[in-house]
This record gives C-alpha cells, sequence and structure tokens, in this order.
C-alpha cells in the first residue's frame, strides 16, 4: 500500500502539535501514521466496507471519550474506529485507543503503538490525554470483549468502571458507539490460551477455517449523542455504576440499530 | 553566594561552575579527579566526598550552598564501588551539610530514577515510585541516593533541599548517558523498539542548576527541556546510520564486537522511554529551554563532524 497523497494531506490536516520533524510531544510521528492510515484505509473502504452512522457526535475538538463494545477475535473495532475518525471527521481526529499490556511487550507492536498514539491503557495515560484534548478510546469490556466467540458477538460482557470516574473527574463528554461485523469478520470458535502464552499475547482465537485472518465482511460503527454525567468521580461504586449501565444499554441500543443497518445492506448485496 | 560542586571535574559540573562564577558567585569544588585548566578563581580540591579531607573543606570553607553532582552510572563504575560513591558519598555530603552550616543541598540526580518498562506511563510525576528495578538492578544504588536525598526534606527540616530529576544531557563535551549511545558511527537499536528519549543541552541543563541554586527551590522537580524525540530520529538527526539488532542477538553482543558494554538491564532503556513532567520545576523556577529538540540535535551533529 503506497502512502497516497490524500492520507498525507490528512495527517497534515491533523490538529496535534507535531514539531518540525513530524513528531508530538508523546512521540506520535506523521510519517508513522501516513503509513498506518494508508492500510488502515484500504481495510476500511475496500476489504470491510465500514459504514458509519453518526460520526456528527463526535466532537470536532476538545476532549471526548469514545465508548464503544468489542466484536470478536481481536479489536478489529479498534482499528476501524481509529479510520473512521480520521477518514470520515473534518478535521480528521487522531482517536487514541488504551491497549492492552501485552502489546507494548511485542517488537513490532510496541513501535507501531506507540508511533501512532496508541498507548498502554494506564489510568495515567488516559488522564493525561484527556487534560490534553485529545480523542481517547475505550472498550470497557477490555481483552474479555476480544475473547467473544462467534455465537457471543452481539453480546456485552462486564464493564470496567475507571472510564466513567475519568470522566467525571475530567469533565469529558462520552460518545458511546456500537460496532458489529468483527465476529464475522473473525469467527472464533475457540480461543487458545496455550498458543496464546508460547506468542506472548493473552490468547489466539481459532476459527473454522484455522487462522484467524479476518474475513472480508462488511462492517458498521454508530456513534451516538455525546453523554455528559455531573460529578467529581470521587463518588460511590452504586452511583458510578448507574452511569455505567446507562452508556451500556445506550451501546447495546446502538448495537441493535447498527444490526438492523448492516442486515438491510447485506440484503441489497453488501456494498454501501 | 559561596557554593561548593561536589563532582566538580565533570562535565556538566564544570559548565554549572562557570556560569554560576559569571553572575558572580564564589565557586569551589570538590573531585578526586583534577581539573587541570580550572579557571581562576575556582579553586578544585582534589579529594574523596567521604575521605576526611573533604569534611575539612566544608569546616574551613563554610559554603552555604552545595551542589552534588558526584554520582556516577553504570557506564562509569561498576559493582561496589558504584553503590559506594552513590550512596556513600551522599550521605557524607548531607552529614557534612548539616554539621558545618550549609543552608542549601542541590543534589542533581537523573530521570533514570524512574526506570524504563512496557508498563510505565508516559511523563512521569515527581510523586512516582521508582519502576523496574528489579529488571536494571545496577540502577538500584542511584535510586537509593535519590531517595537518601529526598528524605533529607523531613530528615533536615532546617536545610532546604533540592532534588532535580535531570533527562539526558546533549551537548559539547559528548559525555553522558545519551552521547556514548551516539559515540560511534553506527548505533544499535533493539529491532521492533524504538523508545522517546529526552535530552537537554548542555548550556540549557547548566542554567536549570543554576537557578535551582540560586532561588533556593525546596522539594523535588523533574529538569526538562524540549520535548522528547524517538532514538531512531535521534540519531538519524545527528547523521549516525541506525542498526536494528533482535534483542536476543543484541544481548549476546552486548560488550564484544565493538557493542557497548552495558548491563542487560540496560537494554529496557532502549526498548522504552523515560519521559518526565518537568512543569513543576519551570513553575518554580521560571526556567524555560533555549535549545529546542531540532536544534539540539543540528548543533550536536556539527559539534561530532557528521
Amino acid at each position: 500500500m503506497a502512502k497516497d497523497e490524500a492520507v498525507r494531506d490528512l495527517v497534515n490536516r491533523l490538529e496535534l502539535p507535531f514539531n518540525a520533524l513530524g513528531v508530538d510531544p508523546y512521540g506520535i510521528s506523521k510519517k508513522h501514521l501516513a503509513t498506518g492510515f494508508s492500510i488502515l484505509g484500504w481495510m476500511y473502504r475496500k476489504y470491510f466496507r465500514v459504514h458509519a452512522v453518526g460520526v456528527e457526535n463526535v466532537p470536532k475538538r476538545g476532549r471526548a471519550m469514545l465508548v464503544g463494545n468489542h466484536s470478536g477475535g481481536y479489536a478489529l473495532d479498534g482499528a476501524m474506529v481509529i479510520a473512521s475518525m480520521m477518514l470520515e471527521m473534518e478535521p480528521p481526529r487522531l482517536a487514541q485507543g488504551m491497549a492492552e499490556k501485552f502489546i507494548n511487550q511485542l517488537p513490532i507492536g510496541s513501535l507501531w503503538s506507540s508511533r501512532t498514539g496508541q498507548f498502554t491503557g494506564l489510568p495515567e495515560h488516559a488522564e493525561r490525554l484527556l487534560l490534553d484534548d485529545r480523542l481517547l478510546m475505550v472498550f470497557p469490556e477490555g481483552a474479555k470483549g476480544t475473547a467473544k466467540l462467534y455465537k457471543e458477538r452481539y453480546s456485552l460482557v462486564d464493564f470496567g468502571t475507571g472510564f466513567v470516574r475519568l470522566a467525571l473527574k475530567t469533565k469529558t463528554p462520552i460518545v458511546p458507539l456500537g460496532f458489529v461485523g468483527g465476529g464475522d469478520a473473525v469467527p472464533t470458535v475457540m480461543n487458545s490460551y496455550a498458543l496464546g502464552k508460547i506468542m506472548g499475547v493473552p490468547y489466539v482465537p481459532v476459527t473454522p477455517y484455522g487462522v484467524a485472518l479476518p474475513l472480508p465482511v462488511p462492517c458498521e460503527v454508530h456513534y451516538g449523542a455525546p453523554m455528559v454525567f455531573e460529578g467529581s468521580g470521587d463518588e460511590d461504586d452504586v452511583v458510578i455504576k448507574g452511569y455505567v449501565e446507562q452508556v451500556k444499554s445506550r451501546i447495546a441500543e446502538l448495537i441493535d440499530a447498527a444490526r438492523t443497518n448492516r442486515r438491510s445492506r447485506l440484503k441489497r448485496g453488501g456494498a454501501r | 553566594m559561596k557554593i561548593l560542586i561536589a563532582g566538580i571535574s565533570g562535565a556538566l559540573a564544570r559548565q554549572v561552575a562557570m556560569l554560576l562564577k559569571s553572575r558572580g558567585h564564589e565557586v569551589m569544588g570538590l573531585d578526586r579527579r583534577p581539573w587541570r585548566d580550572a579557571p581562576e578563581g575556582i579553586q578544585v580540591f582534589e579529594t574523596d566526598l567521604r575521605k576526611r579531607a573533604a569534611e575539612d573543606v566544608f569546616r574551613t570553607r563554610k559554603p552555604e550552598c552545595v551542589i552534588h553532582m558526584a554520582t556516577v552510572n553504570a557506564l562509569t563504575a561498576g559493582g561496589d564501588e558504584r553503590a559506594r560513591i552513590n550512596v556513600g558519598g551522599t550521605r557524607a555530603l548531607f552529614e557534612h551539610s548539616v554539621a558545618h552550616g550549609v543552608k542549601h543541598v542541590v543534589f542533581v540526580g537523573r530521570h533514570t530514577y524512574y526506570g524504563a518498562s512496557a508498563d510505565s506511563p508516559l511523563y512521569h510525576t515527581e510523586d512516582e515510585p521508582p519502576h523496574g528495578i528489579g529488571s536494571f538492578p545496577e540502577l538500584a544504588d542511584l535510586v537509593a541516593a535519590d531517595l537518601f536525598a529526598a528524605n533529607a526534606l523531613w530528615r533536615e527540616p532546617k536545610l532546604c533541599t533540592s532534588i532535580l530529576r535531570l533527562v539526558y544531557t546533549l551537548g559539547p563535551s559528548q559525555q553522558g548517558t545519551l552521547a556514548s549511545f551516539l559515540r560511534g558511527k553506527r548505533v544499535p537499536l533493539v529491532l521492533g523498539y524504538d523508545p522517546l528519549f529526552q535530552f537537554i543541552f548542555e548550556s540549557d541543563a547548566a542554567r536549570a542548576i543554576t537557578l535551582a541554586a540560586e532561588q533556593r527551590v525546596k522539594g523535588i522537580y523533574n529538569v526538562s527541556g524540549p520535548n522528547p524525540v524517538p532514538l531512531r530520529m535521534i540519531a538519524e538527526q545527528t547523521g549516525r546510520t541506525v542498526v536494528p539488532v533482535p534483542e536476543p542477538l543484541l544481548r549476546a553482543l552486548l560488550g564484544r564486537a565493538g557493542f557497548p558494554n552495558l548491563p542487560p538491564g540496560a537494554l529496557e532503556h532502549i526498548k522504552y522511554p523515560i519521559v518526565v513532567d518537568g512543569r513543576a520545576f519551570k513553575k518554580a523556577t521560571g526556567f524555560t529551554h533555549e535549545v529546542d529538540e531540532v536544534e539540539a540535535l543540528q548543533r550536536y551533529r556539527l559539534l561530532t563532524g557528521r
């Protein structure tokens, strides 16, 4: 995938404080973004034919937290959400995910996640990025979410609560999102934790055709209106869990809407 | 002000000494190593900080401020000797300071205090504990020296103590951790990793230390200059050729075939970044750097003739 001019232009229009060498204070590099988005852009448009609805719900500037579901296999959904923020927003925004710890331990994974702003999911990182008015991407289901099997692809597992406390503390709007298609792209029948241990990853998804390379199925992502909660982040667990449930049920609604939309797209032949 | 610099013959300490002198202070120093062309007016006592003669300097010269720049890292000294210098020397310096009426001690420590590891955050703040000592035991005595110096804040309430955690320095002396890493024409990198490195130009580092001494800022401060830069970019911008080597191979090559003789734990420092948040120091002293990261690398390239 050659770095095309269009992608270079998108990267140039990102409102991040790059220095003369094209690196921002976190080490995010224009060069790596251009290469990365050339590949992600192709996957987004051609391979998964992602259809995004409600992108206008994401604030154009200032801190915001994208909160969504994992749809199965591995974090293809995260990659496609990042691509949609870059390709469909005006001006483009860089969504910064909170990556699983193992990624930074792996060669190549460490380099590319660092240069593209996908940092390890530490509370310190999340808070600092929000205070810096970045766009944070959070999947509160964590690795349990990506480990969903094919039959569980539309379900939601337990949500962590840290994201709500952080949103309250930093006064950050939460933009809920529902993603569907990842479970069809990587139809997992089982997860091999033994193989994962050997490879230094939490698990390896196994599909009916063996290796977990994703199938070219259409995906759909729906963004909902921003949710703003009032508070300090020091509230009792009961209160926090109440907010978490609100976000979770909103995400479940968005998943349903995305499923309906996707089904009619598939009937029409899969294309947009 | 009468200022004593421990470790004055070091490359950065000399610049601090000359800057302080030019700003009208009376400067003297202690070091085991000589400073042969020390400028007139800067008296250098050639003795070890832990020796009797060093205490005599405190007793007879009665400095008001002591700047501690006599710690060493794993590149300079090994094993027990390094621990004796770092921990024993720091202890002696504080004991003599308290005994002989010193008002202010500036401990010039390192940002490597925080350690490097896969799950350590970018932009460490001063309240964070050190990370990853287990994987890099050669760092333990520097961490101990930092913590020992810092507990003078409550142990000796009458003494003003400044703990500075200074990022890597880069500049004309071509000395220091980052400079020794850039010594050769080829710079080895761990394949698949490229950590951010945070550095400050030597003249800016000297100014920061001078400000800390003059303004007598109490407390623990990270001292940083411009934004950090990926190691590969540092090497390329200073005219070096980057050679990515798979980690197991690099581990085996350390100390052989022209590769630097680093302890294995040091590899963590070329896999993962140590980046500090220096805002508290800037706020307390008004310090701003003059040489940004791009200019620093350009100047270093010219200095080293590549």
